[in-house]
């Protein structure tokens, strides 16, 4: 299912859910996790995307995060955005419901 | 209304407080995802795209005031204001914490309800005719052997490992309201010789991945043997069902390989042997009575058939008539209808209510229909006793709130699984598309014209959203990431089950609701008098509907 992942992906970011409150979060260049996909870190082949994941497994252990995976990105102007409609979703809310999930709130995702 | 016994109640206590140790001990690491997973799923709890997800069971769908009103305050205390309401008459919360679950379970058990087998390789909550009990085309109410069925496959320690989940679905009425030929075993009440009144046993149904319709392996069977069969039918199904191939496991898999025929003859041999054995699972008349009493009829009062309070209303209002029309059915007793409340306004998400409204709805139960209600397989409500007298009242309460859409089973009243937007499994969204659908087709008096139309949205091939039974099914597919919709037309999951069947190539995103607006056209242009889609589908095929839908849209 490409909603779930792109073997050919290049462009790569790596996101969990949140144990506590299964929140979506993604894995920062310093080694934390945000709710903002707008902090994660994005690397440009799958090598350093496999690296970043394997940095990112220590906190399954540490009790901060279930089922972390890498996600394809796609590189825009000073930013980035997830590819898929499901990446999008789960970075934005459900698009039913814009006064629920992270946009509701903050605005700016 | 039965109200679970103190065994029940026990076990239910004792289950909320193991699950919070659980809890506690995933918290601490004591327990990794993996040992945790199975446990939080036999509490109903799932992971979504966004959050946990809580599924509550609602054992054949009979919900108290009270109950519903505790829905409400979990909703608000725990959950972001509104719960869902499922196909399979449950309900689902898209927001909880991990550590909150606990005390979520812990105020269901205060009102008599719990999250046990609607997740897992169990037999799920059973499920039946939203009219059980006060349909006037009814042979018998259902629910008390519903519930004899729950109580026996409750926590049955042979049948919580079986190959896959296991669905059992029982209609008690001529009208198939139960969708009983998709489960794995359907049950239909009866007649047998002497007038006398059993059950018909129909197994093998099903719908996701390779749907199937049920067959009947038993024209009849008493009553009292009922317990007795279905273990037969479940021990055939342990011994034989493959365990190696997740998609191969379902019962369905196992009556089509070895054919209805010979599927009856293991279970009649297995049945057989259970009735040498002992005498255990004969269910016992005085049990039986037991749970008839639960289910006494209500205090009806004797009324005549004739309202002239709701008369005078309908020809003075013309939306109260249409509502009367389209959303109320015949009651066994006289003066009494059955009231529909579509949680389907136009736009609106199919299945969601807010906290708000679920207080006011559960206001009107008390007030107008023995403080019960019923939640549907189409994802609506059901008042089962309101009297005649009352309509225009609570349909002025329900309007005042929204909550008087009149299009049951109409083209508006689709069914949409949760998709995208929440699922952690689907490939597209499906609540956009009946959104979509249901602005489309806005006007009352076009809905009414089109007459019955079932639309069923999946969003991806477990077919939560029925989409194979949809008169139109729409199937979401993945396309490299991007969504396309697959339609199926012809499906039905009423007395002449049938599946869809794939019109053509699918729809791009953009595309799909313009293309059920082709069907539609050419379902008007084409039927004849009297009929609904299905018949008119029935007589002339696909290839017209082809020709419409490839013909215009470039492909
Ligand atoms: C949102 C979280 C949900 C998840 C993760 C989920 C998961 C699944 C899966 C994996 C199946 C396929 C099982 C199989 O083929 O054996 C399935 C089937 C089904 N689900 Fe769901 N589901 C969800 C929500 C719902 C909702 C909201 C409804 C009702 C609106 C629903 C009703 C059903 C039904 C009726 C089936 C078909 C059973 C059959 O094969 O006969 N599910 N679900
Ligand atoms: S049909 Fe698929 S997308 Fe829809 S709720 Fe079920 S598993 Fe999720």
């Amino acid at each position: 299912m490409a909603q779930h992942h792109n073997q050919t992906a290049q462009t790569l970011a790596v996101t969990a859910n949140r144990l506590l409150d299964g929140e979506v979060v993604y894995f920062t260049a310093g080694g934390s996790w945000s709710e903002h996909f707008g902090d994660a870190a994005v690397v440009h082949n799958k090598d350093d995307g496999e690296a970043l994941l394997q940095k990112a497994m220590p906190s399954v252990e540490a009790l901060e995060i279930i089922g972390p995976y890498l996600f394809e990105v796609r590189e825009l102007g000073d930013g980035a955005a997830p590819v898929s409609v499901r990446e999008n979703i789960r970075m934005k809310g459900p698009t039913v419901r814009l006064d629920l999930g992270k946009q509701a709130e903050r605005p700016r995702v | 209304m039965y109200r679970y016994d103190e065994f029940d109640h026990k076990i239910v206590t004792e289950r909320v407080e193991q699950f919070r140790g659980q809890v506690a001990r995933r918290l601490s690491g004591e327990l990794s995802e993996d040992e945790f997973k199975p446990l939080r799923l036999m509490n109903g709890l799932y992971l979504q795209l966004h959050a946990y997800m809580l599924r509550v069971a609602v054992p054949y769908g009979t919900l108290s005031s009270k109950q519903l009103r505790q829905l409400a305050h979990i909703a608000r205390k725990y959950d972001k204001g509104y719960a869902h309401f499922t196909t399979r008459q449950n309900v689902q919360y898209n927001w909880p914490r991990l550590a909150d679950v606990p005390d979520i379970l812990k105020d269901l058990a205060d009102v008599e309800m719990h999250a046990l087998q609607t997740s897992g390789n169990c037999i799920r909550n059973i499920t039946t005719d939203p009219y059980a009990g006060v349909s006037a085309d009814e042979l018998e109410d259902p629910r008390p052997w519903a519930e004899i069925l729950r109580q026996w496959s409750s926590l049955h320690p042979e049948f919580s490992f079986l190959p896959r989940k296991f669905k059992i679905a029982i209609n008690g009425a001529k009208e198939d309201r139960a969708a009983i030929l998709f489960h794995d075993i359907g049950i239909g009440m009866a007649r047998g010789d002497n007038d006398e009144v059993g059950f018909r046993v129909y197994v093998g149904g099903g719908q996701g991945r390779t749907p199937m319709i049920a067959e009947c392996i038993r024209e009849f069977l008493p009553k009292a043997d009922l317990l007795a069969y279905m273990e037969a039918i479940l021990r055939v199904y342990n011994r034989f069902g493959r365990r190696d191939n997740l998609y191969k496991s379902r019962i369905k898999i196992l009556v089509h390989q070895i054919g209805a025929e010979d599927m009856a003859k293991q279970v009649e041999v297995e049945f057989a042997a259970i009735q040498k054995q002992s005498d255990s699972l004969k269910v016992p008349q005085k049990e039986v009575d037991r749970i008839l009493a639960y289910f006494a009829p209500k205090n009806y009062e004797s009324l005549g058939e004739f309202a002239p309070e709701t008369e005078e209303a309908r020809l003075a209002d013309e939306a109260f008539a249409r509502w009367l029309d389209v959303n109320t059915a015949d009651h066994k007793v006289p003066g009494y209808r059955i009231v529909n409340i579509s949680t389907k306004p136009i736009g609106g998400i199919p299945g969601d209510m807010s906290a708000d409204d679920m207080d006011a709805v559960a206001d009107l139960a008390d007030k107008f229909s023995f403080s019960e209600l019923r939640v549907t397989h189409k994802q609506n409500l059901t008042f089962t006793d309101v009297r005649r007298k009352d309509l225009h009242a609570l349909w002025k309460a329900l309007d005042e709130r929204g909550l008087a859409s009149a299009n049951i089973s109409l083209i508006t009243d689709q069914i949409a699984c949760p998709g995208l937007d929440y699922c952690n499994l689907a490939n597209t969204r499906s609540i956009p598309i009946a959104q979509e659908i249901s602005q489309r087709f806005e006007d009352a008096d076009l809905q009414r014209r089109i007459g019955r139309l079932h639309i069923n949205i999946s969003g991806c091939i477990n077919a939560c959203g029925h989409h194979h039974v949809g008169h139109i099914g729409i199937l979401g597919v993945d396309k490299k990431g991007v969504e396309y919709y697959q339609v199926g037309l012809g499906g039905s999951s009423d007395n002449n089950g049938s599946i869809g069947k794939i019109v053509g190539p699918a729809f791009a995103r953009n595309e799909i609701v313009d293309a059920i607006g082709t069907i539609v056209d050419t379902y008007l242009d084409q039927r004849v008098d009297g009929e609904e889609f299905l018949d008119t589908y029935r007589r002339i095929g696909l290839q017209p509907f082809k020709e419409t839908l490839y013909d215009t849209a470039q492909h």
